[in-house]
């Protein structure tokens, strides 16, 4: 268990005082002078040495992410965009960040503009995080006050951060989709190649990261790239901020070290399994995007990104959902499809037709008014989606059925069994054709 | 140069080509909806997926992808890509399905069927059955206009016709609204597009969801013959196919001419088709007590002969309308040299431009191709959106591509692009020629400096003047250079250039097209509509083919053809000589144009000395060479034009007018088209039409 002394996050309940003046006596903005003082070089090598992987749910790393950026400026200015449209079901750290300890990211965002040679930081909000914009823009306020942000600050680097709060749409949280709506225009994800470190925001080099890991790079930075890198197993390091929502007795949003196991997560924060442990049916590890796992193959996951590799899923964010015994299971998976049909930008053909068809199809599997061989048939749609569209969501959106159908088959062959035999018991159930 | 393997053949592909180019430039058919070669890419479609040997195990969208963009191999081999392996086959299968699920199947009464994409390429490329058991997408249908029909449900949001109206034709109401399997292609307010160059996304949509209204359920595509041929509704001479049933003209659409009109056409051009079935002169006419009554050619041809006779060459009179074909303005002229008359003028509108003055002075010297190479332009008493509205796209192209100033002078208009306003009229021009307003030092530093000058400026008394200072303008700009004549003279009438090539202007005490009203005792009018005819007291002859202004004046008829219904050779604007090709045959007693002067001057005991069009063109080819030379322009010469920047004159100080009051009825055709009275209500009212 992570101890106190090693967290990054000293206030992401909100017990403390999340104002400038608390976060410094936290040790926040502790020495950012100085940091920067060392050069750009080498912070994006002491990010890279930390073994730092994006905190939004693909793991790229950081510090390399970073290094993608042109080195000297060819007359465009380069941007630092965050990421702060946290909207996959599960997920809820970003938001913490946001509102109890928004200093550690405004400090992030000035370490890695400084890195990246920009001078000009977004951070794209979530449309429905009103509170979390106002804590936001409060924190960043008092910088401006205090000096450390704007022109000619005590931190010997000129520094912007502005907040843009999107509308509320899910693929706004995909990196292009992001800067299309930062830029005014319909969030509708671009073509890759050209990447944004070359054509970003108003078409010039920009880097798009998570807050988590924005927010944790002045720490890092401050304790040293072996400090972060001590927590976990190799290319797997760090702490992280990891969410239990569902089933278990003490919900929250917790500071850990990666690599703990699922096990320890859930009994030292989550209070354990309501219904103890035989009740746990299945988890959806990573946020909603993540397949889901059953219960026996969670019980010796370890919480990082190659553990749940190994269980066909993945990390994802570190939002967890945890579903005992009494959740219908495909009902649940045909919610997650509705979300992902409903947030389905349109632009491309996959995705907007087969994000429909497959919440339709998983709608008559949860009364079991199917064929089994549409078990097969739904499967093969979600192969077609996947790696067929524009952006990631057509993926996310086939995932969640995929991990369903390859963990829960029996469940949805019994359902239509009885949804059959219900139908011989009361004689011919006849649908209207329309 | 990039080089790269398709299907296992090595091909050599400029840098700038995305993989779809290369793959066709390797023989390999990929399939695309939402790729269009003059639009920007959107790669939402996804169904020109294609395999790339060692990129990410999944196919990548090759509309999208650069060459450039590719990594060659380990050992430097260069970079593989497939377009016929199991993974590109499933992938499309897949996309097609997808694109089917929410399509309907109403082929059968659809006006796309036989020219659908989607259905070509569902054949191509598809799978036989659909697993598909819910119930399909139901999308209202939009009002976007009279021109473009919608059938929603059909829509695959290829986002086409969103990216024409804003790229090309330079509005935004066109747009797709919602997301997911919501989203809709809509004008959002159901209002009617404002584009004079809407209809080309019912070319653009590769379904049947935007179809052309007017044409809607009258003809199947292959039960109509295609007949390649040249608009005459403007100057500009847009490459068309006209496509006929029987002797019935259903429709028009665009033919590719990079140097013209590259694949888009004007409404004018499209819709014009209904307006060749009314108001028709199927038989001659002669006026009799006040009235004009049916008539044989017979007694037509007798009435004029009793009016001719006796009278001098110089009470005899000629005008050439905007829509002749070089051919019958040659056959006139002849005819009214023979009659010894020098009473000719094909200049209705009363414009100044004269062969006298060289064929640079009257031409588009820089072509519609060298709009792209021009690195500033003036607009001179023009709107060349109502003009030449497929050559407006092409500024608006050109000032898309980068920094291209632009300044106008004149009426104050929506062209569709930035551009200064530098004033209304003569004034600013003589500003600029003394360098008082600062656009002329921005035309100075442009290296291909253009100047447009319409005739707006030209159709005036101080017409010459003004000419001749605008040409002063462009010398001392730098716009006539022995490399670059950037002096481009617009012109409004399909007919203009050609009767100025033959020299159908007033010979020596000639008199012009307004004098000729009231100065002679005969007048021929060769489709001829466009004056004032009250004034009129001659005894007027109308060759022509439809009942409009000149018809109800005229005291005899003589029914001629369209320009659908007649071989004939036009010269637009810039000078481009070309033929169009006849596509039916005009109705009742109506003769082409040529046979009838022929004709009538066999009974006027002038004969002329051909029998058939292939003799006249024998002769006029004789006589001048350069008709000869089809799709050639003959260019002009600098040294007139400065021989006429010398010209001055005094221009009287007001404002240029375009000559253009009204789109969509600017000719005879046009104005016997119901299609073209509706849009001519929509625009003056500002498109502010109820929604159905």
């Amino acid at each position: 268990m992570l101890k106190d002394q090693d967290r990054i996050f000293t206030n992401i309940y909100g017990t403390k005082d999340r104002s400038l003046k608390g976060a410094m006596a936290r040790g926040q903005w502790d020495g950012t002078k100085q940091l920067l003082e060392k050069g750009r070089d080498w912070i994006i090598n002491e990010i890279k040495a930390s073994g730092l992987r994006g905190r939004g749910g693909a793991g790229f790393p950081t510090g390399l992410k970073w290094s993608f950026m042109p080195k000297e400026s060819d007359g465009r200015p380069h941007y630092l965009v965050v990421n702060a449209d946290e909207s996959e079901p599960g997920t809820c750290k970003d938001r913490d960040i946001l509102r109890h300890d928004p200093h550690t990211l405004i400090e992030g965002c000035v370490v890695a503009s400084f890195a990246m040679g920009a001078h000009a930081a977004y951070i794209y909000v979530r449309g429905e995080f009103i509170r979390e914009r106002e804590a936001l823009q409060a924190a960043i306020d008092e910088c401006y006050d205090a000096g450390l942000l704007g022109k000619n600050n005590k931190l010997g680097y000129d520094i912007d951060v502005f907040v843009h709060h999107g509308a509320g749409a899910y693929i706004c949280g995909e990196e292009t989709a992001l800067l299309e709506s930062l830029e005014g225009k319909k969030g509708q994800p671009r073509l890759k190649p050209p990447f944004p470190a070359n054509m970003g925001l108003y078409g010039c080099p920009t880097t798009v990261n998570n807050v988590e890991s924005i927010a944790v790079t002045p720490t890092i930075l401050r304790r040293g790239a072996g400090w972060f890198s001590s927590f976990g197993r190799p290319n797997n390091v760090g702490t992280k901020l990891f969410m239990m929502s569902g089933h278990v007795n003490t919900p929250c949003t917790v500071e850990e070290s990666m690599g703990i196991s699922f096990k320890e997560m859930v009994e030292k924060h989550g209070g354990g399994i309501r219904g103890g442990w035989d009740n746990l049916l299945a988890v959806i590890p990573g946020g909603a995007s993540c397949p889901v796992v059953k219960a026996e193959d969670m019980m010796n996951v370890t919480l990082d990104f190659d553990g749940l590799r190994e269980v066909k899923s993945s990390f994802g964010t570190g939002g967890m959902i945890i579903m005992d015994r009494s959740t219908d299971i495909i009902k649940a998976i045909w919610r997650i499809s509705a979300f992902f049909k409903h947030e389905s930008c349109g632009q491309c053909t996959p995705c907007r037709e087969g994000t429909g068809w497959m919440m339709r199809v998983m709608e008559r599997m949860v009364r079991g008014n199917a064929q089994k061989r549409e078990i097969d048939m739904l499967f093969d749609v979600t192969k077609q989606i996947e790696g067929h569209t524009i952006c990631a969501l057509g993926d996310a959106a086939a995932w969640p059925i995929q991990g369903l159908i390859r963990n829960f088959r029996p469940e949805i062959e019994a359902r239509i069994d009885q949804y059959t035999a219900n139908a011989m018991a009361h004689g011919a159930v006849l649908e209207a054709a329309e | 140069m990039a080089k790269l393997i398709v299907d296992g053949k090595e091909i050599e592909v400029p840098d700038h080509f995305t993989l779809l180019q290369a793959c066709e430039e390797a023989g390999a058919e990929v399939p695309r909806f939402c790729f269009h070669e003059r639009l920007s890419v959107a790669g939402n479609c996804r169904m020109c997926l294609v395999e790339v040997k060692g990129g990410p195990p999944k196919p990548a969208a090759s509309c999208a992808m650069g060459v450039r963009d590719l990594r060659p191999g380990p050992n430097g081999e260069p970079p593989e890509v497939f377009t016929t392996t199991p993974m590109v086959k499933k992938a499309r299968e897949g996309v097609m399905e997808f694109l089917l699920i929410n399509h309907p199947l109403d082929c059968p009464i659809c006006d796309q069927g036989g020219e659908c994409d989607l259905q070509d390429q569902a054949m191509a490329f598809g799978i036989d059955s659909s697993r598909y058991a819910e119930n399909k997408r139901a999308v209202e249908d939009k009002y976007i206009g009279p021109l473009v029909k919608t059938i929603m449900n059909r829509c695959i949001h290829c986002t086409r016709c969103v990216r024409f109206t804003t790229e090309v034709a330079g509005i935004t109401e066109l747009g797709l609204i919602g997301r997911g399997e919501d989203a809709e292609i809509t004008t959002y307010l159901e209002q009617a597009m404002t584009s004079e160059l809407q209809g080309n996304v019912v070319d653009l949509c590769p379904v049947g969801a935007l179809t052309s209204k007017p044409f809607a359920f009258t003809a199947r595509p292959w039960e109509l013959n295609k007949t390649e041929s040249i608009d005459v509704m403007d100057a500009v001479g847009s490459a068309i196919r006209v496509d006929t049933r029987g002797r019935e003209v259903m429709r028009i659409l665009p033919r590719v001419n990079e140097e013209i009109n590259e694949e888009w056409i004007s409404d004018k051009t499209r819709f014009i088709w209904d307006g060749l079935k009314t108001q028709r002169l199927d038989r001659p006419y002669v006026r009799k007590d006040g009235r004009l009554q049916p008539a044989s050619w017979a007694e037509a041809f007798g009435a004029i002969k009793a009016a001719v006779a006796g009278k001098p060459g110089d009470r005899i009179g000629a005008i050439a309308g905007d829509l002749a074909s070089v051919e019958e303005i040659y056959a006139l002229r002849e005819l009214m040299t023979s009659l010894g008359s020098v009473n000719i003028d094909c200049r209705q509108d009363g414009s100044v431009l004269d062969p006298s003055l060289g064929r640079a002075s009257y031409i588009f010297n820089p072509t519609i191709e060298g709009i792209e190479q021009a690195d500033a332009l003036l607009i001179v008493g023009s709107n060349p959106r109502l003009e030449a509205a497929v050559l407006n796209a092409r500024i608006r192209k050109r000032w898309r591509m980068d920094n291209f100033p632009i300044g106008v002078i004149g009426e104050q208009g929506e062209l569709r692009y930035g551009y200064e306003y530098l004033g209304a009229g003569t004034d600013t021009l003589s500003g600029l020629l003394n360098g008082s307003i600062s656009f002329a030092e921005t035309l100075k530093k442009a290296e291909r400096p253009m100047i447009i000058v319409g005739q707006g400026a030209l159709s005036r008394a101080d017409g010459l003047a003004v000419l001749s200072a605008v040409s002063a303008l462009a010398e001392t700009v730098g716009a006539v250079t022995a490399g670059w004549n950037g002096l481009a003279v617009l012109h409004t009438a399909a007919a203009r250039v050609g009767a100025l090539d033959l020299g159908f202007v007033p010979g020596e005490g000639g008199k012009a097209a307004a004098e000729m009203l009231d100065g002679t005792d005969v007048l021929f009018l060769l489709g001829a509509d466009e004056m004032d005819f009250a004034k009129k007291s001659a005894f007027t002859v109308y060759i022509g083919s439809h009942g409009d202004n000149a018809a109800h004046v005229a005291d005899v008829i003589l029914p001629g053809a369209t320009y659908t219904e007649k071989s004939g050779t036009w010269v637009n604007t810039e000078g481009r000589v070309q033929m169009g090709n006849r596509a039916g045959f005009a109705p009742g007693d109506a003769r082409e144009d040529w046979a009838i002067l022929r004709a009538l001057s066999d009974v006027l005991g002038k004969k002329l000395p051909f029998d058939s069009l292939v003799q006249l063109r024998a002769k006029l080819y004789a006589a001048h060479p350069h008709f000869a030379a089809i799709d050639e322009i003959a260019p002009g010469e600098i040294a007139d034009l400065s021989a006429l920047a010398k010209k001055g004159g005094t221009m009287a100080n007001s404002g240029f007018a375009s000559p253009i009051k009204d789109f969509y009825l600017t000719n005879p055709i046009a104005r016997a088209s119901a299609v073209m009275a509706e849009c001519s209500a929509l625009a003056r009212n500002n498109f502010k039409a109820a929604a159905e």
